[in-house]
């Protein structure tokens, strides 16, 4: 009941689908999705492999509640050892992909090896093949999708695949399903063509079933009541999606600007939800078309979004005409704060190209940032970029990078390296505003305090949804707490580091958090699984799975000094707005971070954490 | 002469223009039918115009003088008295497909589990799509006047003269 009790492993070397049953021991420990299948990765590779070679392995997976009625819960997650990072990945995605895997009567799906030749994954119910890929190789998420679901004459397959993008090794791809939702980080994308695996076909139609259905629709219609009554999921996030956020960020002076030299956007209104919802002189139109949800979600904050027709980017391709996956408010962020771009047209044709060819627009749109400073610092020069003038707040740079690294190509191919790599390359790697090799997302840690130590401490990388304090410091929820003050940080990053694991492999949407505590999550579990389902079994659940997620990164090679910003955030003050002065305090947090983590001053976990977690 | 007052029936009515594509109308659907959470064996289905921004949710609207019920050869679909809701009998089915053809609509389609075909048929008059729908797309309303709100709406932009201030 709710777990499909079943997993399908796929040998790409070998060719071969096997089932498998679902360890339910492991279930009841580490529940599904992010947590169980880091489980399955880190009792199956080596850490220290090479997250591009064969012996690294991908899986896809659902949570117990995938797929059921629960408010928001289509997720599925894919779990990795990350491209970009060299870090344990976990890139979760919605749309319709993860309720179809499970209506096909499997949890989890795992890649293992490498394909000699481009294939693709086709699952109907309980039968899986691998089938060539070699007509989609080389052609878009979008064309992708398209001809799979012609070729099989079934528009109602769902598809997850990679772009050109993960076929040449962008260092950030995606996984993007149903045309624009993608499990977007770390680079997973990359782990997938490395394997020659184009894309997963599913068509399910077994359908999902839970424990005691009368419990469980009264805790989830209990749980939907409290999302539509709740102002910020049920108003501001339908009506504005995470764009809500742009104006609200700008204002309280944490809105990384220029590749964090500045924590103000004078274009900030212009890249904003209510530019978006503006009608234009010209056609008396607005970017944005509608809202659209994922699989059974009832706050449906997606943006869908159309370029005006005339606009330089879409003149004559009208493939880029058409309405697709609008700007959330990370993608506005990277593509648009953090290079100085403020036509939220090019932004938005950016976006589509990210979707498009399956990359990571934070990465991109950051690495593009850090870029703008070597060319600005003269670290490079038009020969580099092959005659772009790639100054902040060149809007065409900006568009034309994006195509170029969607096709692995030209200066967008050391784009694709990421600002790590690319800012070590060029000597300055003081640039990269990255953490474990992965960019920020949209919040300056200089404004927002506790998102310092929530950077540092990610085991992804540096992330806004591994502990999302701008919750509390910002938005009031569950209580207001300074964005200025260090003190009391480290606590309320653990608590919404622990929770936000347990969400997660629940199967539902972390933006449910806004308004629900494990409090609301606890009964839809309990009456959906085996077992018996307490906030405290979900907080130690969450606990367990962020230390399993640490281990396997300790074992990886990184080291409590990875738990770090970028000296630009400790020691240049920012500049304007309410933290006018303020660096982060992370040297602050950090130690009382580890102390109540029962981790060693280095960061590791004690004898007594791993036995009381039961590691 | 019969004085004898009929029930009042209702319609779903379906406005597009709410819809979000969040599937809960399919979830309930499959869920009442088939013990199940499984879209893939819903009587409404929600369409996504992909390139234009919409979804559209879409079942059958019973109509008065069904042709399904018209074409069926063993008589296996009958009117709900009660609801007006054209419904399938199973026992009576024969899996022949007819239906399926003369259906203008496409509304009524054979599900090769059971050999049989599905159609929505109201859930006996509480249908569990309008009262999953988050967004009120869908409504189970008077079947005289499902065209009511939209009138209204017209109604409130004609110009009637004198008013006050609102």
């Amino acid at each position: 009941m709710a777990w499909a009790r079943k997993l399908l492993r796929v040998d790409l070397t070998k060719g071969t689908c096997t089932s498998e049953p679902l360890n339910m021991d492991w279930a009841q420990r580490y529940l599904g999705q992010r947590g169980l299948a880091t489980k399955y990765l880190t009792e199956e590779i080596d850490p220290k492999v090479d997250p591009l070679s064969p012996d690294n392995k991908l899986i896809m997976t659902t949570g117990p509640l995938t797929g059921t009625c629960a408010s928001t819960a289509g997720r599925y997650s894919v779990v990795t050892k990350g491209a970009l990072t060299g870090a344990i990945a976990c890139s979760n995605s919605g749309g319709f992909f993860g309720n179809e895997m499970k209506n096909a009567g499997w949890d989890m799906i795992i890649f293992e090896g490498k394909s000699a030749k481009p294939v693709y994954l086709f699952v109907q119910d309980d039968k899986a093949e691998l089938l060539d890929a070699g007509e989609h190789w080389g052609t878009s998420v979008w064309d992708t999708e398209e001809n799979i679901k012609k070729k099989h004459q079934d528009p109602m397959i769902r598809v997850a695949s990679i772009g050109v993008s993960g076929e040449k090794g962008v260092k950030f791809a995606c996984v993007v399903n149903d045309m624009h939702r993608a499990a977007g980080r770390s680079g997973v994308g990359t782990v997938m063509g490395s394997k020659n695996l184009k894309a997963v076909a599913i068509r399910g139609t077994l359908g999902v079933k839970v424990k005691d259905i009368g419990a469980f629709m009264t805790a989830t219609a209990n749980g939907k009541a409290i999302l539509a009554e709740n102002a910020v999921t049920g108003q501001g996030l339908p009506t504005y999606g995470t764009q809500v956020l742009m104006n609200v960020i700008n204002e309280v002076g944490a809105l990384p600007t220029r590749n964090h030299r500045d924590v103000q956007f004078e274009g900030a209104g212009d890249i904003s939800a209510e530019k978006m919802h503006e009608k234009r002189a010209s056609d008396g139109k607005s970017n944005l078309i509608t809202n659209g949800a994922c699989f059974g979600c009832t706050i449906a904050c997606g943006r869908i979004s159309q370029i005006e027709r005339t606009h330089y980017t879409v003149v004559d391709r009208p493939q880029y005409q058409k309405a697709s996956g609008g700007l959330e408010y990370e993608a506005a962020w990277a593509l648009g704060a953090a290079t100085g771009v403020d036509d939220i047209d090019a932004l938005t044709f950016a976006n589509f190209i990210c979707n498009e060819q399956g990359y990571d627009p934070i990465t991109f749109g950051a690495t593009v940032g850090a870029a703008m400073e070597l060319f600005e610092t003269g670290a490079i020069t038009t020969k580099e970029t092959g005659g772009i003038e790639l100054k902040f707040g060149n809007t065409k740079a900006l568009t034309e990078l994006a195509e170029q690294t969607g096709r692995g190509e030209g200066f967008g191919a050391e784009i694709g390296l990421g600002s790590k790599r690319l800012c070590e390359k060029y000597g300055h790697p003081e640039m990269s505003m990255s953490v474990k090799g992965q960019e920020f997302p949209a919040y300056d840690s200089r404004g927002i305090q506790g998102m310092g130590l929530a950077y540092a401490t990610s085991n992804r990388g540096a992330c806004h949804l591994r502990g999302y304090t701008v919750a509390s410091e910002i938005l009031g929820i569950p209580e207001k707490t300074d964005p200025l003050a260090t003190e009391g940080k480290a606590g309320l990053v653990k608590a919404f580091q622990d929770a936000t694991a347990a969400f997660d492999s629940a199967g539902l949407c972390i933006f449910t958090s806004f308004a629900w505590t494990l409090e609301d999550v606890a009964p839809q579990l309990d009456s959906a699984c085996e077992g018996e389902w307490s906030v405290e079994k979900l907080l130690e659940v969450g606990e367990r799975i962020w230390n399993l997620e640490r281990q396997f990164n300790l074992a990886a090679g990184f080291t409590g000094k990875d738990d770090n910003l970028p000296a630009r955030l400790l020691k240049d003050a920012a500049k304007s707005g309410p933290a006018e002065g303020k660096v982060n305090g992370l040297g602050e947090m950090l130690p009382e971070y580890y102390q109540l983590r029962g981790w060693t001053t280095e960061g590791v976990p004690s004898n007594q954490t791993v036995e009381r977690l039961g590691l | 002469m019969n004085t004898g007052k009929r029930l009042m029936q209702k319609s779903l009515h379906i406005d597009p223009g709410k819809c979000t594509g969040c599937l809960q109308c399919e979830m309930a659907c499959s869920l009442d039918n088939e013990g199940a959470f499984n879209p893939a064996k819903s009587r409404i289905k929600v369409f996504d115009f992909h390139a234009e921004g919409r979804f559209v949710p879409y079942t059958c609207t019973q109509c008065a003088e069904a042709w399904c019920m018209k074409a069926c050869p063993v008589d296996a679909i009958s009117v709900d008295t009660l609801t007006g809701a054209k419904v399938v009998s199973d026992a009576l089915c024969v899996g022949c497909k007819v239906c399926t053809i003369a259906c203008p609509f496409g509304t009524i389609n054979y599900n090769q589990t059971t050999g049989k075909v599905l159609k929505c048929d109201l859930c006996g008059g509480d249908p569990e799509c309008a009262k999953a729908c988050p967004t009120s797309a869908i409504t189970f309303i008077d079947a005289d006047w499902t065209g009511l709100e939209r009138m209204r709406d017209w109604a409130s932009k004609t110009d009637s003269g004198t008013r006050a201030e609102a």
